[in-house]
C-alpha cells in the first residue's frame, strides 16, 4: 500500500503538491511514482525563476532503467529547488513527501490547486492502473 | 584483473617494436606530447592471455543459445568471416583508384540489386552503418521529399508506442515532432485512431511489420492507404525482416522507404555491439535523395557515385563507404543461402518461435497475444509470477544464465509489464529449443518453491548480480593508477 | 539452406506438438495477395567450398599495390595477435552487453578501452565508440549544442578539415538547423588563418572544430584556436588522428600553457579541448575499402551526461567483487526515446576490441615509435621528392606523416603511371580543392621501407620526366 497524505493535492502524472504557510507550493513525486521508477539516480532540476505553464516540463527523474519527465502542476514561477538531490537523488526513494521534495513554486492563480486531484481521487487513479 | 595491473614500466612487446631512428627535427617542441598515455606496458603473451581470458567471460552465439528478441542472433557462418578476411580485401584503401577496386565494387553493385529484389524497392544505398543510421537517413529522405514539394507544413511523424526507441529518436534528429499511436488489444495499431490522427501535418509513419510485439499487422494495406491519402510516406523498420524474408516484400505492402539490418537478417557478426550495417531501400520517388556513395556500372566499369551524380542526395553519412566489409559478409551469406535458402529462413525462424510459444502456453505461461500467430519472435509476460512470488522478469532472465541460455530481451516492448521478447532464429535445433523451454519451466518451479534462489541469481557466472545503481551513483568510467591500485 | 538444423522427423514432431500440419499455416495471418517468394535477382545457393573457389578466382586478378594514400585511412602494421584474438567467437558473436553478468569479457575490455582512449586524448572520459570518424565529429557537434541547451546553434569548422568530414557533418547536423560556418586556411601555411577566424562572428557560437593534423597533414595552431573558442564561451572540439596523439600534444593540454588571463572576462582560460573525437582506424583496424572502422569520442567529466553512445562503468556484485556494466543508460534511445541524446544504439565493439588489443601490444612507447617512424619515413620521401625539378611543398607549416606536393605534370597522369608500377602514389586533390588541382597528398607509414621509398622516387622521376 502506498502512502498518500491527505494534506496534498495530486496530478495524473504523479506529482504531489502541498500548499505551504507562505502561500507557495512544494512539489515532489508520489510514493507510488518512486516505487514504479525504482532507485532514482539523477534528477534534472528546473531553473529557479523559470516561469512555467501548467503541464510544462519542469525536469527529469532518472532511475537506472527509466527516465520520467516532471511536469509543473500549476502555472507560475519556480522559487526554489532541492539542491540536495544533486548529491542524494535517493532522497526521493527514502522520503518522497519530505526530504525528497523537488521544487517550490509561486502560482499565478493559487486557487487552481483546489482543482487538482485529492488523496482519494489519486488513490482511485492508481488502483485503476494495475 | 585489468590489463593495466599487469603492466610493468619499461616492458615492451619486442616482437612488435618498429625499428628506425626518429627524425622529429621539423616538429616544434611545444607541439609535442609531454605526458605518457595510460597504455599498458606488457609482453605479447600477456596481451594474448589477458584478452583470451576476457573472451572466456562472455556469452556469444558460438557458445550459447542467445534468443535476444529483435536482435536476430543467428549463427554467423565461419566461412563467411574467413572469406572476408582475405588480405586483398583488408589492404584495399577506400580512396584507391576505381581500376584497383573493381572486384569489390562489383560485389557492392550486386548486393544493391539483391536487396532491391528482397525489399521490392527499386533504389538502394548501402552506406548507412547501423539500423539507427538507416532510420535517420530514411526520415531525412522523407523530409527532403516533402521539402522538394514545398510541403513544409508536415511536421509530425507517427510512431507506435511499441516501436523501437530508435524510431522516435531518429524522427527527432530530423526535426520532427513525434506523435505516438497506441496498440490495440489484438496487437495491431488502431486503424480508426490512425485515421483521426492523420492530416496536413502528417509527414509519415514509422512501422515495423511484423511489429515489435511479434505480430503481423493484417491491415497494413489500410494503414498505407490512410497515410498516403493524407500525403504522408511510410517508413519500414527492417529489424524484423527475418520473419518475412522471401515471403513478403515491404515495397508490396506499400512502404516507401526502409532500412535493413544486415547484422540481423544476413548473419554478420554482432561483435559485442557492432559493427552493423543499415542499408536503405526506397521507392522511385525517393531515389533522388539516396545517400552517397552508391555504386553504378557504366562503360564496363563499376564506380562510386558523387554529389555530381545525385545533386539532391541527402549527402554523405561517413567519410568513406560505411561498414564496407560488413556489406561484403552479407553478400557472401546471400550467395551461400541462395534464392531457396533465403525463403527457408523465414519458415524456420517462424516455426521455432511458434514452437516455443505453443509449448510455453501449454506449460501455463502467459503469452501477451495468445490468439495470434507469433512471427519470428513473441512476447510473454511474468506479471503473474511477479505478483504471486515476487520474482521479476529480470530475475528469471538472470536465472536463465545459470541454465546456459542467454536471456531474451527483457522489459521491451515497454507497453507489456514484466515481459520477455523471445527470438530463437532458424539456426537453432529442436534440442536447444527444448532445453530452453525446460529451463523456463524449472525456473518457474523454483520461483514458487525457492524465490530467493531466483532473485539472487545468477550463481554460476563469473560475477554475481551486479549493482547497476552503484554504477550510476558512483560513476567510474576509467581506471586511474592512484585510486584503483 | 546450409544453416537450418531440422531433420524432417523433427519438423514433423514440432508441427504435431503445435497441432499443425504445415509450416505454411504459420503465415496464415498474412494477406495472401502479399505473399511472394520469387527472389528472381538472387542466384541459387552454393556451398562454402564452391563460394571460396569463386572468390579465389575473382581475387586472383586483384593487385596489391604499395599504398601511399592516407587522407583519413592509414595503413599501419597490424600484429597477428590483434585479429586472431578479436576473432574469437566469444567476442565476435556476442551482442551489446545487456546481460552484464554474461558479458564481463566485452564490458571489461570496453572499460580498458575507455581508459586508454581518454588518456591518449588527455581527457577525463571516453564512450565505448561510435561508427567512424566523420559521424563521430557530427555527434560531437550535436553534443556541444546540447551543452548549450540548444541556445547556440552555430559551429565554426575550418576548411582544412577533411572534405568528406565536412559533407558528413552537414548531412547529420543540418537536420537540426545547426549552422556550419567555414573558416579559411592560409594558402601559404596550409592551416587555419587565425586572422580570418577572429573576423568571424561569435554570435550563438556553440563550438569551434580543431583538426589535428588537418586534411593536408599540417599541424594547426591548436593552442590559439582553443583559447579563442574559450574566450567566446564556445567549446573547443578536437578532431584528431589518435596515432598522432602518441607523439603530438594531446587535446587535454591544448590552449595557452601558462593559463593566459582572458582580459574581457577577467578569468583564467581553461586548458584543454572540451571534446576530442576522431577516427580510430589507425589503431589496429585494416583499410578494408573504408570500413568498418570506429569513431571515438572523449570529453571532460562535466559533459558526460550529454555524451551519445554506450558507456561502461565499474561497479560491484552481490559479493562485493568488482565487475562492469552499461551505465548512464537513461541518456539513451531505448529509455529516453524521442528525448535521447542520440539515436545511436550500436557501437563498433569488434573494432574497439581490435584497437584495445593493438594499443596493449604497442604500449605508450611502442605507439610513439610507430608514429615517429611513420613521420620520419614521410619526411625522407618528401625531402627526396622536392629535389625533383618542379616538385615543391605547397604549405610551409610542419606536417605529420602526410604532406601536399605540387607537381609539374598532370597529377592524374602521374598517378596512372605509378599505378602501372604497382604504386598508389597518393591522392589527387583536384576533386576536393579546385585551387589545389595540381597537387598530390602523399602519406607514408612505418610499413614502408627505405627500398619502398627508392621505388617510389624512381617511378616518380620517370613519370614526371
Amino acid at each position: 500500500m502506498f502512502t498518500i497524505p491527505t494534506d496534498c493535492r495530486y496530478t495524473k502524472t504523479h506529482e504531489w503538491v502541498r500548499l505551504d504557510d507562505d502561500g507557495a507550493f512544494t512539489i515532489g513525486i508520489t510514493d507510488h511514482a518512486q516505487e514504479l521508477l525504482g532507485d532514482v539516480v539523477f534528477v534534472e532540476l528546473p531553473n529557479v525563476d523559470a516561469e512555467l505553464r501548467a503541464g510544462d516540463e519542469a525536469g527529469v527523474i532518472e532511475s537506472v532503467k527509466a527516465a520520467s519527465d516532471l511536469y509543473a502542476p500549476l502555472a507560475g514561477q519556480i522559487i526554489a529547488v532541492n539542491e540536495l538531490l544533486d548529491e542524494q537523488p535517493d532522497l526521493i526513494n527514502q522520503d518522497a513527501y519530505g526530504g525528497g521534495w523537488i521544487f517550490r513554486m509561486k502560482a499565478l492563480s493559487p486557487d487552481d490547486w483546489q482543482d487538482l486531484l485529492d488523496a482519494s481521487d489519486y488513490q482511485q487513479l492508481i488502483s485503476g492502473e494495475d | 584483473m585489468l590489463i593495466f595491473q599487469r603492466s610493468v614500466e619499461g616492458r615492451v612487446a619486442l616482437g612488435q617494436w618498429v625499428d628506425g631512428d626518429l627524425d622529429l627535427s621539423d616538429l616544434p617542441e611545444a607541439g609535442l606530447r609531454q605526458t605518457k598515455a595510460v597504455l599498458p606496458e606488457v609482453s605479447e603473451l600477456q596481451v594474448v592471455r589477458h584478452y583470451t581470458g576476457l573472451s572466456q567471460r562472455n556469452f556469444g552465439i558460438d557458445t550459447h543459445f542467445y534468443p535476444l528478441g529483435s536482435c536476430t542472433m543467428k549463427y554467423n557462418p565461419r566461412g563467411v568471416h574467413e572469406m572476408a578476411m582475405q588480405p586483398q580485401w583488408l589492404s584495399r584503401h577506400p580512396l584507391s583508384a576505381v581500376d584497383d577496386h573493381q572486384s569489390f565494387l562489383k560485389i557492392l553493385f550486386e548486393l544493391q540489386q539483391y536487396l532491391s529484389d528482397i525489399t521490392g524497392m527499386p533504389g538502394v544505398s548501402l552506406t548507412p552503418m547501423a539500423g539507427s543510421q538507416g532510420e535517420f537517413v530514411g526520415v531525412a529522405m522523407i523530409k527532403a521529399y516533402h521539402d522538394a514539394n514545398n510541403d513544409t507544413e508536415r511536421t509530425e511523424m507517427i510512431v507506435p508506442t511499441a516501436a523501437h526507441g530508435t524510431n522516435p529518436a531518429s524522427a527527432v534528429m530530423c526535426g520532427y515532432t513525434v506523435k505516438e499511436i497506441p496498440t490495440g488489444s489484438d496487437g495491431n495499431i488502431d486503424v480508426d485512431q490512425l485515421r483521426e490522427m492523420v492530416g496536413p501535418k502528417t509527414a509519415g509513419i514509422m512501422l515495423t511489420n511484423p511489429s515489435t510485439l511479434g505480430i503481423f499487422s493484417r491491415r497494413i494495406k489500410d494503414v498505407s492507404a490512410i497515410i498516403h491519402e493524407a500525403g504522408g510516406l511510410l517508413y519500414y523498420d527492417g529489424a524484423n525482416l527475418n520473419a518475412i524474408l522471401g515471403k513478403v516484400r515491404p515495397g508490396d505492402m506499400g512502404f516507401d522507404v526502409m532500412h535493413l539490418n544486415l547484422h540481423k537478417t544476413f548473419a554478420t557478426p554482432h561483435g559485442g555491439g557492432g559493427p552493423g550495417a543499415g542499408p536503405v531501400a526506397v521507392a522511385d520517388r525517393l531515389k533522388p535523395y539516396l545517400p552517397i556513395p552508391t555504386v553504378v556500372f557504366e562503360n564496363e566499369k563499376y564506380r562510386w557515385t558523387t554529389k555530381n551524380d545525385s545533386p539532391d542526395s541527402i549527402g554523405r553519412l561517413s567519410c568513406f563507404m560505411g561498414n564496407a566489409a560488413i556489406l561484403l559478409r552479407a553478400y557472401l551469406y546471400i550467395r551461400l543461402l541462395g534464392r531457396k535458402g533465403l525463403t527457408r529462413v523465414a519458415d524456420f525462424a517462424t516455426l521455432n518461435a511458434n514452437y516455443i510459444m505453443k509449448r510455453l502456453q501449454q506449460a501455463g505461461f502467459e503469452c501477451a497475444f495468445p490468439d495470434r500467430r507469433a512471427s519470428h519472435e513473441f512476447v510473454i509476460s511474468f506479471k503473474k509470477e511477479k505478483k504471486q512470488w515476487g520474482v521479476s522478469a529480470m530475475d528469471i532472465a538472470k536465472r536463465l544464465l545459470d541454465y546456459g541460455c542467454h536471456a531474451p530481451t527483457t522489459y521491451f516492448p515497454l507497453s507489456i509489464p514484466e515481459c520477455f521478447l523471445i527470438e530463437p532464429t532458424e539456426t537453432e535445433s529442436k534440442q536447444e529449443l527444448d532445453h530452453f523451454i525446460d529451463a523456463l519451466i524449472k525456473i518457474r518451479g523454483e520461483s514458487e518453491t525457492d524465490p530467493e534462489l531466483v532473485k539472487t541469481s545468477p550463481h554460476t557466472c563469473v560475477v554475481k548480480r551486479l549493482d547497476d545503481v552503484k554504477a550510476v551513483r558512483e560513476l567510474n568510467l576509467t581506471w586511474k593508477p592512484t585510486i584503483n591500485d | 539452406m546450409p544453416f537450418i538444423p531440422h531433420t524432417n522427423e523433427e519438423l514433423k514432431q514440432m508441427l504435431t506438438d503445435m497441432g499443425e500440419t504445415h509450416v505454411a499455416a504459420l503465415f496464415d495471418e498474412i494477406p495472401a495477395d502479399l505473399l511472394n517468394d520469387r527472389l528472381e535477382a538472387i542466384p541459387e545457393g552454393v556451398s562454402e567450398m564452391r563460394l571460396k573457389r569463386l572468390l579465389t578466382e575473382q581475387l586472383a586478378d586483384e593487385k596489391m599495390p604499395l599504398c601511399f594514400i592516407g587522407a583519413g585511412a592509414y595503413e599501419h602494421h597490424i600484429p597477428s595477435a590483434v585479429w586472431q584474438v578479436a576473432s574469437r567467437g566469444e567476442f565476435l558473436t556476442a551482442y551489446t552487453p545487456y546481460q552484464a553478468e554474461a558479458s564481463q569479457g566485452t564490458l571489461q575490455l570496453l572499460y580498458e578501452y575507455q581508459t586508454m582512449m581518454a588518456s591518449l586524448m588527455g581527457m577525463d572520459v571516453s564512450n565505448a565508440s561510435l561508427y567512424e570518424g566523420a559521424s563521430a565529429l557530427a555527434e560531437a557537434i550535436l553534443m556541444a549544442v546540447r551543452v548549450h541547451k540548444g541556445q547556440r546553434k552555430r559551429v565554426i569548422i575550418p576548411r582544412s578539415l577533411h572534405p568528406y568530414y565536412w559533407d558528413t557533418v552537414k548531412t547529420i547536423v543540418s537536420e537540426q538547423k545547426i549552422e556550419c560556418v567555414p573558416c579559411d586556411f592560409d594558402p601559404q601555411a596550409g592551416v587555419t588563418d587565425l586572422g580570418a577566424l577572429s573576423q568571424l562572428s561569435d554570435e550563438n557560437l556553440a563550438a569551434v572544430v580543431i583538426p589535428q593534423p588537418n586534411f593536408f597533414g599540417c599541424l594547426e595552431p591548436v593552442d590559439e584556436m582553443t583559447d579563442w573558442a574559450h574566450q567566446k564561451n564556445a567549446l573547443a572540439i578536437a578532431c584528431v588522428n589518435p596515432m598522432a596523439m602518441a607523439l603530438l600534444k594531446e587535446p587535454g593540454q591544448w590552449g595557452s600553457a601558462d593559463g593566459e588571463i582572458d582580459r574581457e572576462a577577467n578569468t583564467r582560460l581553461e586548458i584543454g579541448a572540451d571534446i576530442a573525437c576522431g577516427e580510430g582506424q589507425p589503431l589496429g583496424v585494416p583499410l578494408n575499402s573504408g570500413g568498418p572502422y570506429f569513431g571515438f569520442l572523449t570529453c571532460r567529466q562535466k559533459f558526460v551526461r550529454q555524451m551519445p553512445g554506450r558507456l561502461i562503468g565499474q561497479t560491484t556484485d552481490l559479493d562485493g567483487c568488482v565487475g562492469y556494466t552499461l551505465t548512464l543508460q537513461a541518456r539513451e534511445q531505448h529509455i529516453r526515446r524521442s528525448k535521447a541524446t542520440s539515436n545511436i544504439c550500436t557501437n563498433q565493439g569488434l573494432l574497439v576490441t581490435a584497437a584495445t588489443i593493438y594499443m596493449s601490444l604497442m604500449g605508450p612507447v611502442g605507439l610513439r615509435q610507430v608514429a615517429g617512424v611513420s613521420h620520419t619515413q614521410t619526411k625522407k620521401l618528401v625531402d627526396r621528392l622536392i629535389e625533383i625539378d618542379g616538385v615543391e611543398r605547397v604549405f610551409d607549416r610542419p606536417f605529420f606523416h602526410e604532406c601536399v606536393l605540387r607537381l609539374p605534370r598532370d597529377v592524374d597522369e602521374v598517378l596512372r603511371g605509378m599505378s602501372l608500377d604497382g604504386i598508389q602514389a597518393g591522392l589527387s586533390l583536384k576533386d576536393y580543392f579546385p585551387e589545389l588541382g595540381d597537387c598530390l597528398l602523399v602519406c607514408v607509414t612505418e610499413t614502408k621501407t627505405d627500398q619502398d621509398l627508392d621505388v617510389f622516387v624512381d617511378g616518380f622521376c620517370r613519370w614526371l620526366g
